[in-house]
């Protein structure tokens, strides 16, 4: 496992995604109100590329004619079928006991630090004054 | 800021099986791009009074959709403009990377079953111009559907028969919606033609025949209509056959889009059972209905049924038959499917090459 710097904190705006590479794999990473996120770019169902999605909440009804709004800003819909994830956890509503999509934990990291490395930073140019994203992986 | 959010993709058709794909949806960019084929009386009548649908709504749908223009949002071209009306983005993104050899195209919105039957006429014939001009003069790879204004069954025939020498044409395409169910005798002019001009009939899911999705009125769901084109298309096809359309053609084929296919076994065993008790009401049938719709009836994959367990599946197509299956994605709709993972069955080469390419290269005319 290695640590990778895969894009620049301010790059990525709040409600915002970016897709990244790491190591072959395409991640898409979403900024949830300032919290950072990353997701397999394949939805689980079919493989819809999950950072084209469209960011939205949840509608639920306890009983017929009463409807609930509610997780605004934190499910990603596949671009394809419309399959809803929930950003942080990659849980499924569609089938939330079948499947789950792979969720990559990204770090914000300042540069100074990142600058003394064990951090892999292909193409990303690190400056000692911001801020950077971190995955694992 | 310019972020990046889409894949570049990758072309891998040489370690991919050539497909066919018997769904392909090409839009127009703009609505104008038809003007070199619409008279001028028609592009007034179009701007004075528009095209109405036989459906209770001035515009629109009747159900709203998943997704914007019932489409992948990963699928709007670079250039923008609607999914599916660039060739170049539909190259780049369908079939380059999935290695489609043959793309049927269908192209829907273009004027079929509209109320006003001479424009929809002229703009079927546009739309059939359009196709060569836009799509299949570009790309050998994709071929057209002669789209005909199917509420004037004379004049598609005569559509049909313009386009009987073009090797661009391989399929006529209707819709499933007609204003009456398509065994009607009505419709029998574009049977003849097509079965002269040795094209099969491909029959889309959708249209506006002016009833409602159910036979018990309007359902209140856009979930209704999507599971509805199934009973559509089982309705269609009982009469198709209990009217006599494969007994009066025998060598017309049809391809059923879109509706789903697990339910044509059980319809080919209530029709057969029904059948036998009732032949003196259609006594112009010689055989069962089963061997009719066996011997005439294709049915593309997409939207591909997903039951658990998968082996359920494959137990679906085998009632039907391996042989009768036309993989479709549907590209660049919403509900579209993938050519590497819809099929999540182990299945034999031969089944998988029949599956992908081989019927359809026996159902479409010179391909």
């Amino acid at each position: 496992m290695s640590r990778h710097v895969v894009a620049a904190a301010r790059e990525i705006a709040p409600g915002e995604r970016k897709l990244v590479n790491v190591r072959g794999r395409p991640i898409a990473i979403f900024n949830l109100g300032g919290e950072f996120h990353g997701m397999l770019n394949r939805c689980p169902h079919q493989g819809g590329p999950m950072c084209e999605g469209k960011i939205t909440g949840l509608v639920t009804a306890p009983e017929p004619g009463k409807y609930e709004w509610g997780s605004a800003g934190e499910i990603v819909r596949c671009p394809w079928h419309g399959w809803e994830f929930n950003i942080r956890t990659g849980q499924s509503y569609c089938e939330p006991e079948r499947f789950k999509t792979r969720t990559y934990p990204v770090e914000v990291a300042d540069g100074a630090d990142i600058a003394e490395g064990p951090y892999v930073a292909e193409r990303i140019p690190v400056s000692v004054e911001e801020q950077y994203l971190v995955v694992d992986l | 800021m310019n972020v990046q959010v889409r894949e570049t993709p990758l072309v891998q058709a040489t370690s991919k099986i050539a497909i066919a794909d018997g769904d392909i949806h090409p839009a127009r960019f703009k609505a104008s791009e038809f003007d070199p084929w619409l008279d001028q009386k028609w592009r007034d009548r179009i701007a004075l009074f528009g095209t109405r649908q036989r459906q209770p709504w001035q515009t629109g749908p009747a159900y709203p959709k998943g997704q914007p223009n019932a489409s992948r949002r990963d699928a709007v071209p670079p250039e923008g403009g609607k999914q599916g009306s660039s060739l170049a983005f539909m190259q780049q993104q369908h079939l380059d990377p999935n290695n489609v050899a043959l793309g049927i195209l269908n192209p829907l919105g273009s004027g079929q079953g509209i109320q006003d039957v001479d424009l929809s006429v002229a703009l079927c014939h546009a739309t059939n111009e359009w196709q060569i001009a836009k799509w299949t003069g570009q790309d050998k790879r994709l071929k057209a559907s002669v789209v005909v204004a199917y509420e004037d069954p004379i004049a598609s025939a005569a559509e049909i028969r313009r386009y009987a020498d073009n090797p661009d044409f391989v399929q006529v395409l209707l819709l499933s919606r007609t204003s009456e169910p398509l065994g009607s005798r009505k419709y029998w002019p574009i049977y003849e033609a097509a079965a002269e001009v040795g094209m099969p009939v491909g029959i889309h899911a959708f249209g506006y025949g002016g009833n409602p999705m159910t036979p018990a009125g309007f359902p209140s769901y856009y979930i209704e209509e999507m599971v509805g084109h199934s009973q559509a298309q089982q309705s269609l096809l009982a009469s198709l056959v209990v009217e006599g359309v494969f007994a009066r053609f025998p060598t017309l084929k049809m391809v059923m889009i879109e509706g789903g296919s697990a339910w044509a076994p059980a319809l080919m065993w209530r029709l057969d059972a029904a059948w036998k008790r009732l032949k003196a009401e259609t006594p112009h049938l010689t055989r069962l209905p089963s061997d009719y719709i066996r011997d005439h009836i294709w049915w593309t994959t997409q939207p591909m049924e997903e039951p658990e367990p998968r082996s359920h599946l494959a137990d679906a197509i085998g009632w039907t038959g391996w042989d009768k299956f036309i993989f479709a994605t549907d590209y660049p709709h919403w509900d579209y499917d993938d050519p590497a993972t819809s099929l999540p069955l182990k299945i034999s080469e031969a089944q998988r090459h029949d599956y992908f390419i081989g019927n359809a290269k026996r159902v479409y005319r010179g391909v």
